[in-house]
């Protein structure tokens, strides 16, 4: 692609980070995300494993907030802070993958539907409505009912099911693009389908649907949370994992709030940091809403 | 589960306000219900022929069985049969209601489910009554004094509220009422006599799941009828109310709202799938028993023809709950009539 494209692209993108700068909750969102993703990187060489090892724990069961165990233990005698530090990794982990595999698969329906029409869309777009208004809590529990537990299915069943909205959104998007001049003249000078996606559709589709990704991100969390506490994810410590065993465990008759709390505000604060920044973007990239607020 | 407020929309608006005639649109929107309903019923049975290995090593894992029992068990589920043949009976099966036998209990799947219904109907519905009422008030509120200090503490807390799993929500409620509430089931162990004590006893167990419930759906409507209100005031009808020196309460009550209300009539079915979802977590939590905890337990069992039949039951119904939301739009607004 020749240099002005890109010298183009370039100024449009300082031009959307500066005006993502101006929104506080925006920017305080991807602060704590970065944060994050670097801790969990960096967990195995700051965390000494042992003490997420039942076998090796040192606490006793369910012991309430102290000195050595600041946020408590657990029924097996696991330091709670530890292991909410390290089940950052499994969930981050989730809803990025779940994410990626969620927003490619209705990238890829939502374009292809749009842009071949006739009875390619009506399959695709029937397909997706069905997907749309299926639960997709209880589809993605069964799934993990019928497969073998581990963290992959887990992100399979999550990105099998939460693809639609991205699908019609892009879908939509897509038209309106693909409803204007240049696209007309694209085809006219002998353009393939393969350059118009590539080209002029995928650049103008993909703001949005990156907008549209962080938002997929909390909810793959959530989901991640909630298959957890249903029983179905596999052996690594999530928060969600952890919530199931607190449960089981009869934490909540102890009275354990240590044990509940951390977890459960760690997915809040992700979510909801996943969902400032995904809004924020939206105001930046989706010109409709500019001047709305 | 993963889409935000307000996004959720079963057809798009420029779908729905197409010119296409009364029975064109009944036809189609019939049609695709039943197209989703077959693929439902497909799904139910393919889904659990994936599972690795023999079903029949799952049911006996526990009990040592000869080689006799196990070719008598075969034939008796028909597995011997090829998958089409086996496929058909499926489909014959669900037709006449019967939907097998639970591994786990030994009883009709179908007897399994039909008791479950009750108590969800009356924890769904209490929560949806209630979210209504909450989500109206508060979207009347927040749109009447827009940007305002009440607008936006209400926005930051559904926000908030679609952050958190709605478990954690209930756990949450639990430990925090330690005590308060039951924390199992949908009756005391031992119920008081009389009907009036009975459905006292009732009410005070289903405090807790409702309000869970409540709290996890009332967002949706608040946010709904808060832009549908927002859309309405700046009509022209409005102004003329005004005008004529109602009001400002009177304005809002006799004559914004009511028109407001339109969308969110149709959003009670179309929130269903959410609703769906919602109960399978609460009902979990607070041991309520109903078709949330079936499904959990035939989750953890695992007991596979149970949930078949919970999945395609939950799902069926989803189906015609959005079939009904893009009917009643049709019906309940004239304006799409008429266009």
């Amino acid at each position: 692609m020749s240099a002005p494209v890109w010298a183009r692209r370039r100024a449009a993108a300082v031009q959307a980070w500066r005006e993502f700068r101006t929104n506080t909750g925006g920017l305080l969102g991807a602060a704590f995300i970065a944060l994050l993703v670097v801790f969990s990187l960096l967990a195995p060489l700051l965390i000494d494993q042992d003490g997420l090892n039942v076998v090796t724990a040192t606490g006793s069961p369910l012991e309430p907030p102290s000195g050595a165990y600041w946020l408590g233990t657990d029924e097996s005698g696991r330091s709670v802070l530890l292991l909410t530090l390290w089940g950052a990794r499994v969930s981050l982990l989730v809803g990025f993958a779940a994410t990626l595999l969620s927003v490619v698969v209705g990238t890829l329906v939502g374009v292809v539907s749009a842009h071949f029409g006739g009875w390619i869309s009506a399959v695709l777009m029937r397909i997706t409505d069905f997907f749309l208004v299926l639960p997709a809590l209880v589809l993605a529990a069964v799934l993990m009912a019928v497969l073998p537990k581990s963290m992959w299915t887990v992100i399979m069943a999550i990105g099998v099911t939460s693809w639609p909205t991205t699908a019609r959104l892009v879908r939509a998007q897509t038209l309106s693009v693909e409803s204007r001049p240049y696209i007309e003249r694209s085809k006219a000078l002998g353009g393939g389908h393969t350059h118009i996606i590539g080209k002029h559709v995928l650049p103008s589709v993909l703001p949005l649907v990156f907008a549209n990704t962080t938002l997929v991100v909390g909810g793959s969390i959530i989901a991640e949370s909630t298959l957890a506490f249903l029983g179905m994810s596999g052996p690594e410590i999530s928060w969600g994992s952890m919530l199931d065993r607190a449960n089981q465990s009869g934490a909540v008759t102890a009275g354990a709030w240590w044990y509940l709390l951390p977890p459960g505000v760690a997915i809040v604060l992700v979510v909801l940091s996943f969902t400032l920044v995904g809004r924020a973007l939206e105001t930046v990239l989706n010109p409709r809403l500019k001047g709305d607020r | 589960m993963t889409t935000s407020p307000t996004e959720q929309h079963a057809a798009d608006p420029d779908e729905r306000r197409s010119g296409t005639s009364t029975v064109r649109y009944v036809a189609g929107k019939v049609g695709g219900a039943l197209v989703s309903l077959v693929f439902v019923v497909a799904l139910g049975f393919f889904l659990f022929r994936m599972i690795p290995g023999d079903p029949l090593v799952t049911m006996t894992r526990e009990r040592p069985t000869g080689p006799e029992q196990l070719a008598h068990l075969r034939e008796r589920l028909g597995l011997d049969q090829p998958v089409w043949q086996q496929f058909l009976d499926y489909v014959g099966g669900l037709v006449q209601g019967d939907f097998g036998t639970s591994y786990m209990h030994r009883r009709p799947v179908a007897e399994m489910i039909a008791e479950r219904v009750a108590p969800t109907l009356l924890l769904v519905g209490t929560a949806t009554v209630l979210a209504v009422l909450l989500g109206l008030w508060l979207g009347v509120r927040a749109a009447w004094r827009r940007g305002g200090m009440f607008d936006r503490t209400q926005t930051g807390i559904a926000l908030a509220l679609w952050s958190m799993p709605q478990f954690w929500l209930g756990l949450l409620l639990l430990i925090a009422t330690q005590g308060v509430f039951p924390s199992r089931g949908m009756t005391s162990v031992d119920p008081p006599d009389g009907f009036a004590l009975q459905a006292l006893d009732v009410g005070w167990h289903l405090t807790l799941p409702c309000l869970t419930l409540l709290l996890v759906i009332y967002a949706q409507y608040m946010l709904v009828m808060r832009s549908s209100l927002l859309e309405e005031m700046g009509a022209d009808y409005l102004r003329t109310a005004r005008a004529k020196g109602l009001r400002d309460d009177l304005v809002r009550r006799r004559h914004a709202v009511p028109n407001a209300l339109l969308p969110t009539m149709t959003l009670i079915f179309l929130q269903f799938g959410m609703v769906v979802s919602g109960t399978v977590t609460v009902e979990a939590v607070f041991s309520w028993p109903g078709l949330g905890l079936l499904t959990y337990e035939s989750l953890r069992g695992p007991d596979l023809p149970v949930l078949q039949g919970v999945f395609v039951i939950l799902a069926g119904s989803v189906i015609v709950m959005n079939l009904v939301a893009d009917l009643l739009y049709r019906v309940v607004d004239p304006r799409v009539r008429a266009s």
